[in-house]
């Protein structure tokens, strides 16, 4: 009898039986919640932290140098980086160009080379071509046979580079994507003035986003604090005027801001017809027209958290304060207004991230000196082809997001909420 | 009854991939840069290239070579011949991402424009860098580019390309270096500083622009007194109906290249293609459709004097132009772009 009923519920004769019966229980209720959301871990693993992965790695990696000439790379180990090096160097870079199994290696290095220092290009590929040296044996006979095929085997620029980028990993495109570089004996300076680029332009990032979020919490704040105080039913068909814009393609509103901004275009004839102005305004294809065009873009997503925290402010506050004696105006700012500073810290925390990646709408209607950070990042996957510098400022750019997102959560001390 | 539908429908299903690529008719994926140029090029090269028995797929690019090299390292080469500009040409062949070509089947390297011959590309059409101005607006245009500096002779902004390559060379010229001497000055120090510095002169009146077709755009809205353009995308706004003008002094001419990236999948049709795009009248035929001038000498003979007056490549026009020089641009490109982005932040 007893040992049946040990035999149903084995905690009566063995607690410690039923304590791991029901851990078990636990775990496979736990594992079985955690499998439903195995597919997004998955996702977000192959999708988001891989490709961040792989492009930080491709912004320190420097494969070119050490993979096609390991026997120049250790010759020129002793080598002072001063004047040319020993002969033996000159042998052996003739010996790794001769080895190449391919034209594209030579390719690769001759490009990693040459946006180091401008020149490698031709005199690497032309030396690769006009391999293999005839009747040249002694390291002395190859080095002045090389000379005689180019002479500026004998600059000391071109060797450095060499030195340079013998190593596996390189510091040199985040130093460069910070307008730094290492000078020929490592020691870490400050690019020449008129290659100073990428600090500028990070600042010029910077403010066009500001300025951007600026006027997207000016215009979206009344628009929101309105649209709250509507009905349900009101605010509503309102909101589709708001959501409409932001569900059309953004080369479409780009194309048509510059219908509606060119000289001869409607906003100009409106302002001379109205004689506001007496020539047309600039309003394109500069800081104005970039400014303009992406407040509109961006401006929903100022809107719509702001709106949301909007609806949860109990009105009966301000009539409260009211009651008490303050002004409108005063309880406005001192009543209303804290209380939807969660709504305005997201809102310009979500433009304000969303600006700093702008590509396709400076490029379109600003001029030479409106680009952002992406702009550049474009130039060098697309045109320059140098990946490496690219990922650099990629991140550059995700680097200073995350400082971004991390001063806002200790100035606000909360987590981003969108409402 | 329907059992047997069904079943003769899934086996039918089951054999149309094994049994399509033998029935259906070849097809190659032809990559050009769009626009006016495109549709000159399905005019004279694919619709007659498809009586042939091949279908042409035409596809456009911006010229982003980033494109092909990622096709190529993946082996998931999808496009078969592609259009690309000079620099492009060199660069890729250096680095293994396009096919030698085999010129046995395509013609006799005499006939052609030296230029246009090499191991990986061949030479599609030459084209010019050029200034010009809106006939209506302006009676008396520039003669040259001190005129087009001249911003109180000629009151107005001007369009340049956004980017270094071209302008250091117009502004050497502006001033006062001779066509012949453009890149042995901007290849030293000083003659690139110089450069810069006149760009400096202009740069309050610059309106820059980045796609091919925006230049003829600005001049017909009156946006630009004046602006550099691709002399092609002026014969294309005045055909229909527009009155812009070009100086041909001091223009750049380059050439753009067909070229295979190695892996294509129809390698056979793609020289095929090739090669009848540069047969003497196909090539006659794209000039006709478009002022670009031909590369294969032989269609030089068969235009009338109308259409040769337009081509960057008559002597009136090429006489004091400038062929762009892509040894040097390949070695000094990635640096002095990026020291114009800094001079553009300044």
């Amino acid at each position: 009898m007893s040992a049946g009923l040990a035999a149903a519920l084995p905690g009566i004769a063995d607690p410690q039986a039923l304590q791991r019966q029901m851990a078990r229980a636990e775990r496979r209720r736990k594992l079985r919640a955690f499998s439903l959301t195995l597919p997004l871990l998955l996702f977000l693993l192959l999708t988001f932290l891989v490709p961040i992965a792989t492009l930080l790695k491709r912004a320190v990696e420097n494969p070119e140098v050490a993979n096609a000439l390991p026997r120049t790379v250790a010759a020129l180990q002793g080598w002072n980086r001063e004047g040319t090096p020993s002969d033996s160097a000159f042998a052996a870079i003739t010996k790794d160009l001769g080895a190449l199994p391919d034209s594209s290696d030579a390719g690769a290095l001759a490009r990693r080379l040459n946006s180091d220092t401008p020149g490698a290009r031709s005199l690497v590929m032309g030396t690769f071509k006009a391999l293999p040296l005839a009747g040249a044996t002694t390291a002395a006979d190859i080095k002045a046979s090389l000379l005689a095929l180019d002479e500026r085997w004998g600059e000391t620029k071109y060797w450095r580079a060499i030195a340079k980028n013998g190593g596996r990993w390189t510091p040199d495109y985040l130093l460069t994507s910070v307008d730094l570089r290492r000078d020929a004996q490592g020691a870490v300076e400050r690019v020449d003035p008129e290659q100073r680029v990428f600090g500028r332009i990070l600042v010029r990032t910077f403010e066009i986003s500001a300025i951007v979020t600026f006027w997207a919490l000016l215009l979206g704040y009344p628009l929101a604090y309105w649209l709250s105080s509507l009905s349900t039913r009101q605010a509503n068909v309102l909101m589709i005027l708001v959501l409409v814009p932001f569900w059309t393609s953004i080369l479409v509103r780009v194309a048509a801001w510059i219908v509606l901004l060119q000289s001869e275009g409607l906003v100009n004839h409106a302002l001379i017809a109205a004689h506001l102005v007496e020539r047309p305004l600039a309003l394109l294809f500069n800081r104005t027209g970039v400014i303009i065009a992406m407040v509109h873009i961006l401006l929903p997503f100022m809107i719509l958290p702001l709106y949301s925290v909007m609806k949860s402010v109990p009105p009966t506050y301000l009539r409260a304060a009211v009651s008490l004696g303050s002004s409108p105006l005063t309880a406005f700012f001192r009543v209303y207004v804290p209380q939807t500073y969660p709504g305005i810290g997201a809102g310009a925390l979500l433009v304000f991230i969303l600006s700093i990646g702008y590509y396709v709408t400076p490029a379109l209607l600003g001029g030479a000196d409106d680009q952002m950070l992406s702009y550049y990042i474009a130039q060098y996957t697309n045109v320059s082809v140098n990946w490496g510098m690219a990922c650099a400022l990629g991140a550059l750019l995700l680097a200073a997001t995350l400082v971004l997102y991390a001063l806002y959560r200790r100035v606000t001390k909360s987590e981003l909420s969108l409402g | 009854m329907n059992k047997s539908i069904l079943a003769a429908a899934l086996v039918a299903a089951a054999l149309t991939p094994v049994a399509l690529p033998a029935l259906a008719q070849q097809q190659i994926t032809v990559v050009n840069f769009g626009g006016a140029n495109a549709n000159a090029q399905k005019k004279a090269y694919y619709d007659p290239f498809e009586k042939t028995g091949t279908k042409v797929i035409a596809v456009e690019y911006n010229g982003e070579q980033a494109k092909i090299k990622a096709m190529v390292e993946t082996k998931k080469v999808t496009w078969d011949v592609v259009e690309v500009e000079s620099p492009d040409v060199a660069r890729g062949c250096d680095e293994g991402l396009f096919e030698k070509l085999d010129y046995s089947k395509i013609g006799n390297k005499a006939d052609f424009n030296p230029a246009a011959v090499s191991d990986c590309g061949i030479g599609i059409f030459v084209w010019s860098t050029v200034m010009a101005y809106n006939g209506d607006k302006l009676k008396d245009g520039p003669k040259t580019w001190a005129d087009f500096w001249d911003t109180k002779k000629y009151p107005g902004k001007r369009g340049m390309r956004k980017g270094a390559r071209y302008n250091l060379e117009f502004a050497l010229m502006a001033d006062g270096v001779k066509p012949a001497d453009v890149y042995k000055v901007l290849a030293t120090k000083d003659g690139a500083e110089r450069a810069f510095k006149k760009l400096t002169e202009l740069k309050p009146s610059i309106q820059w622009w980045e796609a091919g077709a925006q230049p003829p755009q600005f001049l017909v809205a009156g946006d630009v007194a004046m602006s550099t353009v691709y002399n092609g995308r002026i014969d294309a706004a005045n055909r229909e109906g527009k009155n812009l003008k070009i100086t041909w002094t001091g223009g750049i001419y380059d050439l753009d290249y067909w070229v295979i990236p190695k892996g294509a999948p129809s390698k056979e049709a793609s020289l095929k293609f090739i090669a009848f795009a540069s047969t003497p009248d196909a090539q006659a035929e794209y000039a006709r459709n478009i002022a670009y001038g031909p590369t294969n000498n032989k269609a030089l003979a068969k235009l009338d004097a109308k259409v040769l007056d337009n081509l960057p490549t008559s002597a009136a026009n090429s006489k004091d132009a400038l062929q762009f020089n892509l040894k040097f641009w390949a070695d000094q490109g990635e640096d002095l772009e990026k020291r114009f982005a800094s001079w553009a932040t300044n």
